[in-house]
């Protein structure tokens, strides 16, 4: 029971992450179809720049970390639309959808020769230590992350729901030719989704490198978790991610426990196997047209 | 009437006894690259199959190499079969996998299906990894035999590498006469409408379960070469992040061109060798060239040479118009 207690708040926590990351993947397919590939490596670059910058520019920690922010926010925020979903839209998903996989190489080679292919200490925003609930030894630092994470998704789902900026946001999301004859500067927008995008992507960057470390190749499990979560949640909505997430986290860590440690990846696959064959919607989303 | 011979049927020929003989001075290493090059266009032709004639997303092909892989190196390490036998099994369980892989994507289309067959692709290397009694683990296999076919030793690299090249040209031929088969139309009009083609009396089931069993018989095909030819195996080369670069081969190359797997394997495989003398690189490079040539040219580079041919055809064409003009107007004032 105690053990059992410790899995479930470490699977909330890491399934906050998880659910940033979905919801930044699912902001994105909404606005302009596009299917990130990348969105693991996404999550994992943020972290290794901020080292990159403490390490080579002899930065604060503090001061690294904005900087990172800021870097990662205008190359893979603005810059990946600008430079890579832009001119390749036009073409098609597909196309574009191989892009990002050739992008994901692009940025865990980058990590790997371009800082260390070791694994390294991130320092932990939050508190560390434990605390006995109910008998257990429970990690702050989960609770933190998980407290964390949620206070961010609370934010985005009011600024989406309740600013005039959110609204016209979805409004594009939604159907971008009306929000555009309504006199919404539909571009704009979406260039406002790809940068929450990779803001939910810092930030989740923050939280999970110092659980699991900062290391090049984190990107492949975090990506594949938040595929999971998006494609379990609902392809199609914000609170979808989210509920997936939080499934993703949970399951991954209590497989490992209980199941095997080995096989703690191919749980959630099987969930998605099942999702995708008898439930392709999604736990929450809506069924979408099949185009002919 | 007399047919037109198909060009990619002369490229074969005329190409087949040039790398016969071109690499006869290399050193090992320039050999295993070559080799390693056709491995895995062969690896790169099945996933064209499936991707570019029958347009079905798989995110698994280098998880059947794998599979190809492993089934050779047990076999022909631990059991003493023969290595013809060895790759026919090969070929066969990866078919026979294929063709259970393929019932999802009755289904379910476009990503839903690239993630199912993610899912798999990651399970075959978790499988790879875990399972030591089978694998080997992470430790994996060494010492894979290279075979002695009808009394010829292999185990040297020129002789392998023409080995390796006998096995490409007649995998080449096969997949040319399956194209031009029946069957190939029936995986291009799956491709280009699945109602209209099914409407004509395509039975859709059957030939999407095909397409992904041969696309994945040629993985399996590929794998029991790439065993013997490394001579050690791990998971490490058949993780998600090698199918990625599979799918990448397909589409750079050029997917739903026949030589495409060939352009797209010799730039995927061959030129990260000839960039690791530059540095621990190699792969950045690469990664930056697919992408940029993938933003100019998203039908890879076969489509822009035939794009560039059609530009020619065109001004050829126009020149023709412009020069006829005169006497057709002259014809018309009469």
């Amino acid at each position: 029971m105690d053990q059992f207690l410790q899995l479930l708040v470490a699977g909330l926590a890491t399934g906050a992450i998880y659910a940033l990351a979905a919801i930044g993947f699912t902001l994105v397919w909404q606005t302009s179809q596009t299917i990130n590939f990348a969105q693991g490596e996404f999550v994992m670059l943020p972290a290794i720049l901020a080292l990159a910058a403490r390490d080579l520019l002899h930065l604060p920690f503090w001061a690294a970390a904005m900087l990172a922010t800021a870097v990662f926010l205008l190359l893979f925020g603005v810059g990946f639309k600008r430079f890579l979903v832009d001119p390749m839209l036009k073409h098609g998903v597909l196309p574009l959808a191989i892009a990002t996989m050739a992008l994901s190489i692009l940025m865990k080679e980058g990590a790997k020769d371009g800082y260390s292919a070791q694994a390294a200490q991130f320092p932990s925003m939050v508190p560390e230590g434990t605390f006995s609930l109910l008998g257990a030894a429970v990690s702050l630092r989960d609770v933190a992350v998980f407290v964390v994470a949620i206070a961010a998704i609370v934010a985005l789902q009011l600024f989406v729901t309740r600013t005039r900026l959110g609204r016209t946001m979805q409004a594009t999301a939604q159907n971008p030719t009306v929000a555009r004859i309504l006199g919404v500067r539909v571009e704009r927008m979406i260039l406002l989704t790809f940068l929450i995008n990779a803001g939910l992507a810092v930030f989740a960057s923050y939280l999970i490198s110092p659980i699991y470390l900062a290391k090049f190749s984190n990107g492949e499990v975090i990506g594949l978790s938040a595929f999971i979560a998006a494609i379990v949640g609902g392809f199609n909505q914000v609170r979808g991610a989210l509920a997936g997430g939080f499934i993703v986290g949970l399951v991954d860590n209590l497989a490992a426990a209980y199941v095997s440690s080995g096989y703690r990846t191919a749980v959630p696959l099987g969930l998605l196997v099942v999702f995708i064959l008898f439930k392709p919607e999604g736990l929450l989303g809506r069924r979408e047209e099949r185009t002919v | 009437m007399i047919r037109r011979l198909d060009p990619n049927l002369v490229v074969i020929a005329i190409a087949a006894p040039l790398l016969w003989f071109i690499p006869v001075g290399f050193k090992a290493y320039g050999l295993y690259v070559v080799s390693l090059w056709l491995v895995m266009a062969i690896a790169a032709m099945g996933l064209n199959l499936t991707l570019g004639y029958a347009g079905l997303k798989s995110l698994a092909q280098a998880a059947f190499v794998g599979i190809g892989a492993y089934t050779t190196a047990i076999l022909t390490k631990n059991h003493g079969v023969a290595w013809p036998v060895a790759f026919l099994v090969s070929g066969a369980l990866s078919f026979g996998v294929g063709v259970v892989l393929g019932f999802p994507a009755l289904r379910v289309k476009f990503h839903h299906l690239a993630f199912v067959t993610l899912a798999f692709a990651m399970f075959v290397f978790l499988v790879a990894r875990n399972e030591e009694w089978l694998t080997g683990g992470v430790y994996g296999f060494s010492n894979i035999p290279r075979p002695v076919i009808f009394g010829l030793d292999l185990s040297r690299a020129l002789p392998f590498y023409r080995f390796v090249l006998v096995v490409t040209v007649g995998l080449s031929l096969a997949m040319w006469w399956l194209l031009r088969s029946p069957w190939g139309r029936a995986f291009q009009a799956l491709r280009e409408n699945w109602m209209r083609a099914a409407s004509l009396g395509v039975d859709i089931r059957t030939y999407t379960l095909l397409a992904f069993a041969i696309g994945s018989a040629w993985g399996g095909f590929a794998g029991a070469l790439y065993a013997p030819l490394v001579e050690f195996i791990d998971p490490a080369p058949f993780a998600i992040s090698a199918s990625f670069v599979m799918l990448l081969t397909v589409v750079v190359g050029g997917s739903g061109f026949f030589l495409g797997p060939f352009v797209g394997a010799f730039l995927s495989f061959v030129l990260p060798e000839l960039l690791r003398a530059t540095g621990g690189w190699y792969l950045l490079v690469y990664a930056s060239v697919v992408l940029i040539l993938l933003v100019f040219s998203p039908t890879g580079i076969l489509g822009l040479v035939e794009r560039a041919r059609e530009h020619v055809a065109q001004r050829r064409a126009a020149e023709m118009r412009a020069a006829a003009r005169p006497m057709l107007e002259g014809s018309e004032a009469r």
